[in-house]
């Protein structure tokens, strides 16, 4: 009881975040409504008047309401940065369909012989829009309303990966964390927003006919009022700004981290990794939060920031093995081991590069790098048993399978079966304790943190040094799960903190240490 | 008051209404009568300008209607149509108010109007405040009427005004409209494509086929001297009891009658008092001078004439 946070315990001690996210989730959703309403509504009267255009529209509208929520926000990145913006556009978008078509279809409900009444009596067109047909497709309308936001309720949690904020930080950062009370503490308002925004709305849709006119004019203040709520973040002009994923920023090897040993003082915000190199790219970032060895480094013309005080843990790649298997053929020890020595962390990110950005396949990258390292040997017999290799799913597993795959078949008679693609480290973890495979490459702090789970007191004692906590994780495994860990391969995979090179250059800045001291100078 | 020169209106390659031409004096009411697609109802359409004519012209008191506005030409137009075409979202004491409010009309002025028809039309004043939707269809005709009616417009324009009702409703709410008094001085153009109504109700009938007028007469010419076949086998289903509704009594017994009847409502009221089984009136009936017998010699007698 004493570690585990009861899931009112977590609400309220980040009742301030909590508040600030379930706002900005309704500004999210709520502005972007607004701006769907102000668009949708005459669009959906304009393709009621002209047929002809009312296919193209509503399936250029449903076109935009098939792409992939996270696909969309990603292509507006280049456009509009990250933050709101891109988001509320996103929503926006997403928004149109329900609301144009809903109108479309309620003012085609209308009963012809009551707006030809209406024309009859001599009532103007704007007349017969206003007073006639508006008011009696109004029910119609707010149902496609009510579905817009519901569907801007739930598609606004994603907005968490472009640093727009709102209820998905919570949701995402509990997911990577595996912290479920933040992910509920998330996912809980933001079901209960759609639920009420949708109740709302419901009573405006049931006002009496009567009374539509006045309701006609209501409607758009309650929305804004409640728009007006969320502000969108201040602009930073001049300072830094930093941008992490969800899980970075709840972790003691990451966020956390650095605000208690550097004392880091940076304006934040969360975002998806797949877009925040980019972002950095582009200068909508300043500090990012990546992995070492990321192609993506280098493609973007990154460096990483040297983490002086050590509160990254290393991440130094060696093949674990079964014991089992290293008794029963002796030569694949030695011949596992050849790789080692050969990879460092820039090379890493060169073939990383290769294969993320300039689209080999790995098995190329793999060959072109173990023929120039003289590695390569051709194919034996292949006769005397079958190696099983796992890995994980990304660029720099494939790399490494291939790699080992080409040793094993060129210095010995087994053959190699490869299991790709295991989706995380658990599965892979699995697969290996219960015989699914023989070996996979794995990284020791995630030996150490995400397998063992060690206390406080022993990660304090190892302080992020790479031998000691090889050591560790060494001796563990051997006893808790009969697994050898062979010797490094020599690269270092770790979070970093990453910045534009030439912006650190032109600062100065080479650790953390630098850029806390550039923070700190006004 | 109206008069109506070559008016085509074309839809596609098809004529609607193909070069027809028909006048009306003040106060008399013509039934345009013929079946479905035979342009009657653009015809209609074509005079409060819902369609414009390709080429012709409709004159209203020696102007032409293109020279005003079509809302405002048409506010001073009286509008009924076949499914009453009452705003479900407005009350009943709204729908009436519409186009006075479109005239600007005040509040007080607008309620004594709709009291004042809402008596004439036998419509209880307690339906004001009531949604067209709680309303009989008989009721809603009724309203759509007094709506039509309101600002007195000198010209009433009705689209199959009883289509959407039962037989016998439309029967009784017919006559009552027949000898409304607020009727009876307007200028009606009606579309019908039911020969009974259009022989009670028009002064003159213009019977139409494939966009064309086939005759405009009196209901006695188009069934005593039809100018085309095609009028004679329109009428001839019906033939009998249009006849017999058309003829007037006194012109059986000119120096007797001096009732306003048809033969066909003597026969009725003949038919009736035989069928009350009361010995007494049958015997007052055998006094009588008229048996059915005797009215059915004269009837022979007056078309051989």
């Amino acid at each position: 009881m004493d570690h585990t946070q009861s899931f009112w315990q977590f609400v309220a001690q980040q009742s301030d975040k909590l508040w600030g996210q379930t706002w900005a989730h309704i500004g999210l959703t709520m502005i972007s409504l607004i701006l769907a309403i102000i668009i949708a509504v005459p669009i959906g009267i304009l393709i009621s008047r002209k047929q002809k255009l009312s296919g193209l529209v509503l399936g250029f509208a449903s076109v935009l309401q098939t792409i992939p929520s996270i696909a969309l926000l990603g292509v507006m990145i280049p456009f509009l940065g990250i933050g709101p913006k891109p988001a509320i556009l996103a929503l926006f978008l997403y928004a149109l369909l329900p609301v144009i078509r809903n109108t479309y279809t309620g003012i085609r409900e209308v009963n012809p012989a009551v707006v030809d009444a209406a024309r009859g009596m001599g009532m103007s067109q704007w007349q017969i829009l206003t007073k006639v047909e508006l008011p009696l497709a109004f029910p119609v309308l707010m149902a496609g309303i009510r579905t817009a936001t519901v569907i801007n309720v739930g598609v606004a949690t994603l907005a968490a990966y472009i640093a727009a904020g709102g209820l998905g930080e919570f949701i995402f950062g509990g997911i990577a964390l595996n912290n479920s009370n933040m992910i509920l503490a998330g996912a809980i308002p933001a079901a209960l927003l759609a639920i009420v925004l949708d109740f709302l709305l419901s009573l405006v849709q049931k006002i009496n006919l009567k009374s539509v006119r006045v309701a006609w004019l209501i409607l758009p203040f309650i929305f804004v009022s409640m728009s007006s709520f969320y502000l969108l973040p201040t602009q930073i002009g001049g300072r830094m700004l930093g941008g992490f994923t969800p899980e970075f920023m709840g972790r003691e090897d990451g966020y956390l981290g650095l605000k208690r040993v550097y004392k880091l003082g940076i304006e934040t915000v969360v975002i998806s990794d797949a877009v925040m190199y980019k972002a950095a790219f582009e200068h909508k970032l300043d500090v990012i939060s990546g992995y070492s060895t990321d192609g993506r480094l280098k493609a973007y013309d990154l460096i990483t920031l040297k983490d002086d005080r050590h509160i990254f843990p290393p991440y130094y790649a060696a093949p674990v093995v079964r014991n089992d298997v290293l008794a029963k053929y002796p030569e694949l020890e030695p011949t596992l081991n050849l790789l080692c020595g050969s990879i460092n962390d820039s090379i890493m990110t060169a073939l990383n590069y290769k294969v993320d950005q300039l689209k080999q396949s790995p098995e190329k990258v793999a060959m072109d790098f173990m023929v120039d390292k003289k590695l390569y040997k051709p194919a034996r017999k292949g006769t005397k048993g079958t190696i099983r290799i796992g890995s994980k799913i990304f660029g720099e597993q494939y790399i490494l399978v291939q790699m080992y795959k080409i040793l094993i078949l060129g210095n010995t008679d087994l053959a190699v079966a490869t299991k790709t693609g295991l989706g995380g480290t658990k599965i892979c973890f699995d697969a290996l304790t219960n015989n699914q495979i023989d070996f996979y490459p794995e990284y020791t702090g995630t030996g150490f943190l995400v397998l063992l789970k060690p206390d406080i007191q022993t990660m304090n004692r190892l302080n992020g040094n790479r031998d000691d906590v090889y050591q560790y994780v060494s001796q563990a495994f051997k006893q808790q799960y009969d697994l050898k860990w062979l010797k490094p391969i020599g690269f270092n995979n770790s979070y970093a903190l990453m910045m534009r090179k030439e912006q650190a250059q032109s600062l100065q800045i080479e650790s953390i240490t630098d850029l806390t001291k550039h923070l700190n100078q006004k | 008051m109206i008069k109506a020169e070559n008016l085509v209106k074309k839809f596609g390659s098809s004529a609607a209404v193909n070069n027809i031409s028909f006048e009306l004096k003040e106060g008399e009411n013509l039934i345009l009568l013929g079946t479905s697609g035979c342009g009657k109802t653009t015809t209609l359409r074509m005079v409060n300008r819902l369609i414009e004519p390709d080429s012709g012209t409709i004159f209203l008191n020696g102007k032409d209607i293109r020279t005003q506005q079509p809302e405002v030409l048409r506010r001073g137009i009286g509008y009924v149509l076949q499914n009453h075409g009452l705003f479900p979202h407005y009350t009943v004491a709204e729908n009436i108010a519409i186009v006075p409010r479109l005239l600007k009309w005040d509040s007080e002025t607008i309620k004594k109007r709709a009291d004042e028809l809402f008596q004439k039309l036998n419509l209880d004043p307690s339906l004001k405040d009531k949604f067209p939707a709680a309303l009989s269809g008989g009721q809603q005709q009724r309203v759509g009427l007094a709506r039509s009616l309101m600002v007195n417009p000198p010209v009433l324009l009705m689209d199959e005004p009883f289509g959407a009702l039962d037989n016998l409703t439309r029967i009784s709410i017919r006559k009552e409209f027949k000898v409304l008094d607020e009727l009876v001085k307007k200028t009606i153009i009606m579309v019908t494509h039911d020969v009974q109504e259009a022989f009670e109700m028009g002064d003159r009938i213009c019977l139409m086929d494939k966009g064309e007028i086939k005759q405009i007469g009196t209901p006695e010419e188009l069934l005593f001297h039809p100018a085309n076949d095609f009028v004679a086998d329109f009428l001839d289903e019906q033939r009998l009891q249009l006849e017999l509704k058309s003829v007037a009594l006194r012109e059986l017994f000119p120096g007797k009658g001096n009732e306003n009847l048809t033969v066909w409502d003597k026969m009725e009221s003949l038919l009736q008092n035989k069928n009350t089984g009361d010995d007494q009136v049958n015997e007052r009936a055998a006094q009588h001078e008229l048996t059915i017998g005797k009215l059915m010699t004269a009837f022979s007698s007056y078309k051989d004439r």
